[in-house]
């Protein structure tokens, strides 16, 4: 980075907000903060918008998880302790990533291609159409920058890798092929029972004992099938963890929220004319998503200064309270209030003389307790999993692909029609959460080495782990061997698409400080963003507890219209 | 389009239709004065674009732009290229309409006119078809459009089923879509097109598709109406066929002018007449033309086949019925002579829908006549029938009598089945009842009942050839006793299942037939012999049927029901003494059948509501001195009987002209009165008892 040109100073130097970091939660608290009249000013030190919610180009992905791998300490604050007024923290980076391993068994191929690619590094994601991502797009007029298209199909995979199509909607149930008659008729029932009992309808009132128990029970209760229960829990409800096994259970899902999510699914359906199921997926990748924040921030006056390391914290000498940061170019900014994104941690210096509250309050390494894991890996290949089809989501329950898997493993490919990859060419995604790094890494293996032929190579991993640590340029492994046994070999083998370059990491999971200094949440392991909105318009209200979270403006109230986003079909 | 509720209108909505309405009444009156003008410039014509514009109803319009384009398409500079672009204008107008309500019929068929000129590209349409059926996927008015389209352009019933599966996919709640289905499939199996040779590959495929739409969910109504379609392609035999005679083949009718107390006579072919004619009646499985002397031979010793006039017994009038009547004459010497009917030697008795009657049958009989000295003076003052509990004796309980009659099985004709082409059929019905079953099972569900009774019902009657049992009618009544308890809003209808199925049940074999047969003996012994009635009464039945089994009744109660109609008692040509008594006939035009019973001397009508409903809808069906059916009948002399008008009666007049009733009971309905007794009277010479009294 030392060969960037030189920093031309920032003015003003006072903003009531410094946000630090563009990822999804940050650009969307700095879009709020700016539509509430808020002076922003947004930091990233990366080239690129989105931090651990882009899609990043075949280079660029492997430097910034890289980057994001290990513990630094950032580098001397040029004009150290030199501000009297002021004490002055250096920030230093976190590792959020963990086990990083990257294989490119095709670069001849793929190198050429690279800018080509927009891979998203907190995927699989998607939308559900009547989420919350989605109405806040349309509140905050993010949508207008954005284009999404229909994801196909959900499936239920197995280990012998073939894929049940989930039966979601009342056509799906219809058209289904795998579901026996009477089975049609139950789950058909039971997606009645909960749409009479959300809309009050007489006699279909779900119990209040009912809503309260265990949401499996619940669907044991109803009769239904086993194949019935595993559409609805782990395809529409999405849960993590098997429901019926009270010791590897860590989330068990009540009726309530079950059938809050089967709503929520159902409301997807149908709610834009174009998309065909529940499932959207933004064009050009996930990281459109906090761009199109950003613009909204832009638009509503914020100041974007990207490539900007920040090097330190500015407290007050006196109180300890915030007062500034210190950029790498050795400007000091000053801000009301702060947020920055989850890598960042400000080590106490050694025989500090904080004033002892502060010490409690800043953002230490506290990582979430439990510490579970998002195992995440993304494999990119010629062949689509299913010939006919290009988008489309794929759900492993607990214990489907081996015995000792506790949690669903999600699957998401998306094809060049969604501009993530060249033409031809299909990135999958995969995620599943995971008590450590060995467990994360069989889950990865177990889903790949079921649906995929993942080409023999010398200890791609070992290598991979050593060029990684050296992967400044974005250059990956070359392995000559593997790459000349590819191309001697047809694209699939088994039928089995080949995967032709692959990206396995563990992403630990944040969930937010909001405290002195606010902290954002990483993504977490869910398909969808719901969560993670909640907790920054949390965040938001914390910082701003006076404030409305994107007023409704009266250009954009359309009375009764449910308002639109581009949708390509 | 479809289930959002409507708004009560807001007052700008209100001021801003009155603002159109000033707009539009302006525009008309302009239009209008063109119109009568007979003006069609390019202004005048652009006008009344702008009126269909805003008033995509007004039909006037529409029409007065054919005038204009046939007008400008006369004209001598016309050339091709003119026509088009004239018809092209024709076309965005309707468009542009159809934007503004796309439920135009007006609009929709200005287009089809347009189109058909000929000089418009048709492929455009099917992209506008798309455009219209995309936003509301179940107007049938684009479905329609669309079949006029698809059928201008050739395009391949295949290629518009692949279409109609496609509609059905995105949504199965679409009528529209399986009735194109039922009609398209109708189409290919006529053509015996390519895939679509037989019922027999077709039906199953279809019922298994639609199991997907019903099961999913059963409460959707457009599933279950294609699952009905299906049920009556199963079942409907395409080629007519006859079911039963009277006479049976191998009876023996005994012609007798007056009772000889010998029992040995079956009462199933005994026969009183005293015009020296009976009548021999053809009974078919369904609707038939083409009835008459050169389709049926009439061999006997007395009559002559060409001299035979076949009549439909059709309350409609129509040319085509189940039943048809002739009658044969005969001397009234004593004689024994044999008498064959062979139906379908040669071509010509069609279904409606056009099937050749392609299975030749022959039944044949013996008539014998047994004269007996009259001894009128004792007779006629007897000759009165009372419908009397102690008058009737159950042949149940006479165990020592035996009662001769005519085997049980000749009542219907046994056609031989034809194995391979029913096999399927009972297959089909069979897996379905399967179906249902489970689906029952698993829910209550009121048409899935309906649909069971259904299936049972064709089941059985399908079977029926091979087994004579009715193995389900107990299940069946009692689904619709179900029926009748769950859905009280459609009780009537399953009341008239219920009664369809009793009658079947009851007709089903000898002995449950025998078992409401009775004995009718008068007060007066000998003087008038004792004639098996039919005693159908307290069975609560709306409805009557299995009019095939009964062609032999002459004396039928149906008292203490609750009928509401006698539809297809016009079958029962012999019959002579008839009780409605205690039922719930609502006017005279129910009666209707009866005006085709020539020899019903003996009616009872009484305590049944004619004349207590001011409004009765059966009217409107029946034939009316307002109906061309009934005009030239109506004589103008008659309009008066005495002081009475009787346009008030007409349909009392209409139904009681055409009897020769000797006895009849009014009594107990609203409309008995003295006044119209005596109109009845008047009416009626024949008539010598009227409500239990003789009349002089």
């Amino acid at each position: 980075m030392s060969d960037l040109p030189p920093y031309p100073p920032i003015d003003p130097t006072t903003f009531d907000l410094i946000v630090i970091g563009t990822g999804l939660p940050e650009s969307i608290v700095a879009a709020a903060a700016c539509t509430a009249s808020k002076s922003v000013l947004h930091l990233d030190p990366n080239p690129f918008y989105g931090s651990h919610f882009s899609s990043l180009s075949l280079t660029d992905f492997p430097s910034f998880l890289t980057s994001q791998s290990h513990a630094s300490a950032s580098s001397p604050s040029p004009h150290s302790n030199t501000h009297h007024d002021f004490t002055v923290l250096d920030f230093s980076t976190r590792p959020l990533y963990s086990s990083l391993d990257i294989s490119n068994f095709s670069p001849h191929l793929l190198n050429q291609h690279a800018r080509k690619f927009n891979i998203d590094v907190a995927g699989p994601r998607v939308f559900y159409c009547a989420d919350k991502s989605i109405d806040l797009m349309l509140k905050s007029g993010a949508s207008q920058y954005l284009e999404f298209k229909s994801i196909d199909a959900t499936f239920l995979g197995d280990d012998k890798g073939n894929l049940l199509t989930v039966p979601d909607s009342r056509a799906a149930i219809f058209k289904d092929k795998s579901l026996g008659l009477m089975e049609k008729n139950q789950l058909m029932r039971f997606f009645k029972l909960v749409q009479g009992h959300l809309a009050g309808e007489e006699g279909v009132k779900i119990s209040e004992e009912d809503l309260h128990s265990p949401f499996v029970d619940f669907l044991n209760k109803m009769g239904l099938p086993p194949k019935i229960k595993s559409f609805i829990l782990f395809a529409i409800t999405m849960v993590d963890y098997h429901q019926e096994d009270v010791g590897v259970c860590r989330d068990l899902l009540k009726t309530k929220d079950g059938i809050y999510q089967l709503a929520l699914y159902n409301a997807s359906i149908g709610r834009f004319s174009n998309a065909l199921g529940a499932l959207i997926y933004p064009v050009y990748g996930q990281g459109e998503l906090s761009q199109a924040f950003c613009r909204r921030a832009a638009v509503k006056g914020c100041l974007y200064v990207l490539r900007m390391p920040v090097t330190s914290l500015l407290l007050d000498k006196d109180n300890g309270c915030y007062k500034g940061v210190r950029l790498a170019s050795g400007q000091d900014i000053f801000s009301k209030k702060l947020i920055i994104d989850p890598s960042f941690t400000v080590p106490l210096p050694v025989g500090s003389s904080l004033p002892h509250p502060l010490q409690e309050k800043l953002p230490l390494s506290s990582l979430k307790d439990d510490r579970v894991k998002v195992a995440r890996g993304i494999c990119i290949t010629k062949a689509s999993l299913k010939p006919d089809m290009s988008n489309f989501l794929v759900v492993y329950p607990p214990r489907s692909l081996f015995p000792e898997q506790v949690t669903s493993i999600r699957l998401l490919q998306i094809g060049s029609n969604l501009a993530v990859c060249p033409p031809d060419m299909f990135v999958l995604y995969i995620s599943a959460l995971c008590d450590d790094d060995d467990q994360g890494k069989k889950i990865l293996h177990s889903v790949m080495n079921t649906l995929l032929t993942v080409p023999d190579s010398i200890d791609s991993e070992s290598n991979s782990a050593v060029q990684s640590e050296t992967a400044e340029s974005g250059s990956v492994l070359q392995n000559e061997n593997a790459e000349s046994s590819f191309t001697a070999q047809s694209n699939t083998r088994e039928g089995k698409p080949t995967s032709l370059w692959s990206a396995l990491y563990m992403q630990e999971l944040t969930s937010g400080q909001v405290e002195f200094i606010c902290s954002t949440p990483m993504p977490d392991g869910k398909l969808i963003y719901n969560d993670l909105i909640d907790l920054t318009v949390k965040l938001f209200h914390e910082i701003y507890p006076d404030e409305e979270f994107f007023p409704k403006t009266s250009t954009s109230e359309n009375s009764g219209d449910d308002g639109d986003i581009s949708l390509e079909t | 389009m479809h289930g959002r509720p409507r708004k009560a209108p807001k007052p700008e909505d209100e001021a801003a239709s009155a603002a159109k309405a000033q707009k539009l009444r302006a525009l008309q009156t302009q239009f209008f004065s063109y119109h009568h003008n007979k003006i069609y410039t390019k202004e005048a014509v652009e006008l009344s674009a702008k009126l269909l514009e805003i008033n995509p109803e007004s039909y006037t319009a529409w029409n007065y732009r054919k005038l204009a384009v046939e007008h400008h398409l006369s004209q001598p500079e016309c050339d091709p290229d003119s026509a088009k672009s004239i018809l092209d204008d024709e076309l965005r107008v309707v468009e542009s309409a159809l934007r503004q309500n796309f439920k135009s019929y007006g609009a929709w068929h200005h287009r089809k006119w347009v189109i058909s000129k000929g000089h418009s590209s048709i492929d455009n349409e099917l992209r506008l078809l798309d455009k219209f059926q995309k936003a509301d996927s179940r107007n049938f008015h684009a479905w329609n459009y669309r079949r006029f389209v698809a059928e201008s352009m050739n395009r391949s019933e295949q290629d518009e089923l692949k279409y109609t599966e496609d509609m059905i996919y995105t949504n199965f709640s679409n009528y529209s879509a399986w009735h194109n289905r039922s009609v398209l499939l109708s189409t290919l199996l006529e053509k015996k097109a390519e895939g679509f040779l037989s019922k027999e590959k077709v039906l199953p495929e279809e019922y298994e598709f639609i199991h997907q739409a019903i099961f999913t969910d059963p409460d959707d109504q457009s599933g279950w109406f294609y699952h009905l379609w299906l049920l009556d392609q199963t079942v409907k035999a395409d080629s007519p066929l006859l079911i039963s005679s009277w006479p049976a083949h191998g009876s023996d009718v005994q012609l007798v002018d007056r009772c000889h107390n010998d029992s040995a006579f079956s009462p199933f072919t005994t026969l009183h007449s005293d015009s020296g004619s009976f009548p021999v009646v053809l009974y078919f499985n369904q609707p038939v033309e083409g009835v008459s002397s050169s389709t049926v031979t009439v061999e006997s010793e007395f009559n002559k086949s060409e001299d035979l006039v076949w009549n439909p017994l059709s309350v409609s009038n129509s040319q085509a019925a189940k039943v048809w009547v002739t009658h044969l004459k005969f001397p009234t010497s004593e004689l024994h002579c044999p008498v064959e009917v062979s139906v379908g030697h040669s071509k010509g008795i069609t279904s409606t829908r056009g099937f050749q009657y392609s299975f030749s049958s022959v039944f044949s009989f013996k008539v014998h006549v047994q004269p007996t000295k009259k001894d009128s003076s004792q007779g006629s003052v007897a000759e009165s029938i009372l419908w009397r509990e102690e008058n009737f004796k159950a042949y149940g309980t006479q165990s020592e009598e035996s009662i001769p009659i005519l085997s049980f099985d000749q009542l219907s004709i046994r056609n031989d089945p034809e194995p391979t082409v029913s096999d399927w059929r009972v297959e089909a019905l069979s897996k379905e009842i399967e179906c249902f079953r489970e689906l029952l099972s698993l829910m209550d569900c009121k048409i899935g009942k309906l649909t069971l009774a259904r299936l049972l019902m064709a089941y059985d009657s399908m079977s029926l050839s091979c087994t004579n049992k009715l193995d389900h009618s107990d299940e069946v009544l009692e689904l619709y006793s179900d029926l009748m308890k769950l859905d009280p809003s459609h009780h009537q209808c399953y009341k008239d299942g219920h009664s369809l199925v009793l009658l079947k049940q009851v007709t089903s074999s000898r002995e449950s037939l025998l078992k409401y047969c009775s004995k009718y003996t008068d007060s007066v012994p000998l003087t008038i012999c004792s004639p098996i009635c039919l005693r159908l009464n307290n069975l609560s039945l709306s409805r009557v049927g299995a009019f095939e089994k009964l062609l032999w009744v002459q004396m039928l109660d149906l008292s203490h029901n609750e009928l509401q109609s006698i539809e297809g008692l016009e079958a029962l040509q012999l019959l002579s003494s008839l009780s409605l008594r205690n039922n719930k006939l609502r006017s005279f035009t129910a009666l209707d059948p009866l005006r085709k019973l020539k020899s019903l001397r003996v009616l009872d009508i009484s305590y049944n509501h004619i004349g207590e409903h001011s409004i009765d809808t059966t009217r409107y069906l029946c034939a009316s001195p307002l109906s061309h059916l009934v005009g030239s009948e109506w004589n103008k002399d008659e309009t008066v009987i005495g002081d009475v008008a009787l346009i008030n009666y007409w349909d009392a007049f209409l139904i009681f002209k055409e009897l020769n009733l000797k006895q009849l009971d009014i009594m107990g309905s609203a409309i008995a009165d003295e006044k119209f007794k005596s109109v009845l009277v008047k009416i009626m010479p024949t008539l010598k008892q009227l409500d239990g009294e003789r009349l002089g």
